[in-house]
């Protein structure tokens, strides 16, 4: 078969920045503003006065949260919306030691899935844990699988509609 | 391939929408709402009876990475086989005939939506899918690329400006006889050629607006189908295809990619002469001119005709052939990825004689064309047929 070599030569950091060879930059920016919705919309209103909410459908008589207006395991509309507590218990976790885009966190975050109290078994929130140590060590000697956490939440002029309403959760009784 | 070697029918739609904005459902509420509509159409409880689901969507439309991930939950799908095409709704289409068609499946959900609305830069969305090295610099809306098509076809077809306005008056028009088009209006001449230009000779009212809204069918084995329903519509031939993609040197005048798609879909029908063979048309219209360049494509008028037969009122409900009586792309809202499914779905209500004021009368067999949309040179056709 016959092979084909290019001549090629390696580029360095310095080429790049001065501007020893041809670059395009081509940013990619996407805007959105996604529609909430009904089940969407609701979870959010209240979560900024400080409440969890899940919606139940009355066949499987699953408390869904975050709450959905239809039941994928049914396939038929929720039925009502169930008042949630703010306290749940720890399903898993993880500390992770870089940030979203790659840095190198000095106090690690330990995001955990957290069953929250009142919704059925399983049905949880996505968030971070705080005060739970400040090392991998110190924060693996704390949090285990089936902790008790209770919210964090902004105070309530701070509060935006939004996930970030809840600082974080922390265990019961620290 | 001469003939589809399974039957596969149509035996549900559903849909929602469609409207310039949705800000009382998310995504997911518009697709159950579809979904819900389509399944009880069918007859279909999609938690026993379906075996997949097929869905055209484009992540930067969704504005969410890989967001083929986000669709089992609303449309009855979760632990089934999920497909995502990143294409035009017709592809996806294609997609869920060619499961039943090689054994996989037996009852298929095709899904597409549109939250166009959502999207706040579209039209620079749009031209991220321009070349970053020899385009995009160029910092030029992509609906230059309208102009210079437009600019083309009416040179080499000699056809007058006032052509393509009529496609817009007759498709708005027909769209305040349809309950689904976002965009209905009694135009004149004068009102589309002098609306605000675009991308000379193109001018705003011969762009299509984005809509929102989901569109759902439920495609099922033909022995399945007979049980399901006494109103099958049949898929009886299907194309598609995609030309160079190149700006620079690509074909601007034919529309070869729906040429190159109808040929196999009407292969595959037993087709040969495509002008009698329709009782009607639903063509993509994203742009005016394009009805008429896909019109000629699709072999149902000779090259430069199209505008002509227009004119002479060939294409309008009750004409010779009609052309998108929904309103098309024009009247309806342009749907993103979902185009091509509102395009069927059209023909799909017409043939079970379900298209209200609009029917076209005794229709038997329909045609459709889709197209992706700036910039691409792809395109997908569907004929249907209320015979097997």
């Amino acid at each position: 078969m016959e092979r084909w070599v290019y001549p090629t030569t390696g580029l360095k950091q310095e080429d790049l920045e001065e501007a020893r060879v041809c670059m395009t930059r081509a940013p990619l920016r996407g805007e959105y503003a996604w529609d909430a919705g009904v089940a969407v919309g609701r979870f959010l209103a209240e979560l900024k006065a400080g409440r969890l909410v899940g919606r139940r459908c009355r066949v499987c008589r699953r408390v869904m949260v975050p709450p959905r207006m239809f039941c994928e395991q049914c396939f038929r509309p929720t039925d009502e919306w169930v008042p949630l507590q703010d306290t749940g218990t720890v399903l898993t976790f993880s500390v992770c030691t870089v940030a979203w885009d790659m840095r190198r966190l000095e106090v690690p975050e330990v995001p955990a899935v957290i069953a929250i109290d009142g919704a059925s078994p399983g049905m949880g929130i996505l968030h971070k844990l705080g005060e739970v140590g400040r090392t991998v060590d110190e924060i693996l000697d704390r949090v285990h699988i089936g902790l008790r956490v209770q919210a964090v939440w902004k105070p309530p002029r701070r509060r935006e509609g939004a996930i970030t309403d809840i600082l974080y959760f922390r265990p019961v009784g620290a | 391939m001469r003939r589809l070697n399974t039957e596969v029918a149509i035996v549900g739609a559903g849909w929602s929408g469609f409207r310039s904005i949705s800000p009382d459902l998310s995504f997911r509420e518009m697709m159950f709402e579809a979904a819900t509509k389509a399944y009880t159409d069918a007859g279909i409880d999609p938690r026993r009876d379906l075996d997949g689901l097929v869905t055209a969507e484009e992540d930067f439309h969704e504005g969410i990475a890989i967001s083929d991930e986000y669709v089992p939950d609303q449309m009855g799908a979760v632990l089934r086989s999920v497909h995502t095409i990143a294409g035009d709704g017709l592809q996806a289409l294609a997609a869920g005939v060619m499961q039943i068609a090689a054994g996989a499946a037996r009852i298929v959900a095709v899904e597409s939506h549109s939250k166009a609305s959502n999207v706040l830069n579209l039209d620079q969305i749009t031209a991220l899918a321009m070349d970053p090295v020899f385009q995009r610099p160029l910092e030029v809306h992509p609906v230059f690329i309208a102009g210079l098509e437009l600019r083309r076809y009416l040179e080499v077809t000699r056809t007058p400006i006032e052509h393509v306005a009529r496609v817009v008056v007759k498709n708005r028009r027909n769209a305040l006889r349809n309950p689904r088009a976002a965009f209905p209006a009694d135009l004149s001449l004068e009102d589309v050629l002098d609306s605000e230009p675009l991308a000379e000779p193109l001018t705003r009212a011969m762009a299509a607006a984005p809509a929102d809204g989901c569109v759902v069918f439920v495609l099922a084995r033909g022995d399945v189908a007979r049980t399901l329903t006494d109103r099958p519509v049949w898929i009886r031939g299907l194309g598609w295809a995609t030309d160079s993609y190149t700006l620079e040197n690509r074909d601007w005048e034919g529309a070869r990619y729906l040429r190159q798609a109808a040929e196999r879909a009407y292969r595959q029908a037993g087709i040969r002469s495509p002008r009698r063979a329709f009782d009607l048309v639903e063509v993509d219209d994203t742009f005016a001119y394009k009805e008429l360049q896909h019109l000629e494509a699709l072999g149902l008028c000779r090259p430069g005709e199209a505008g002509w037969w227009t004119a002479e009122g060939a294409t309008e409900v009750g004409g010779e052939l009609p052309v998108n009586p929904s309103g098309g792309c024009l009247g309806e809202g342009h749907l993103l990825d979902a185009s091509g499914l509102a395009r069927l779905l059209e023909a799909v209500l017409q043939l079970r004689e379900e298209a209200g004021p609009r029917q076209v009368p005794n229709a038997r067999t329909a045609l459709v064309a889709s197209w992706r949309g700036l910039p691409t040179t792809t395109g997908a056709v569907a004929v249907l047929s209320r015979e097997p």
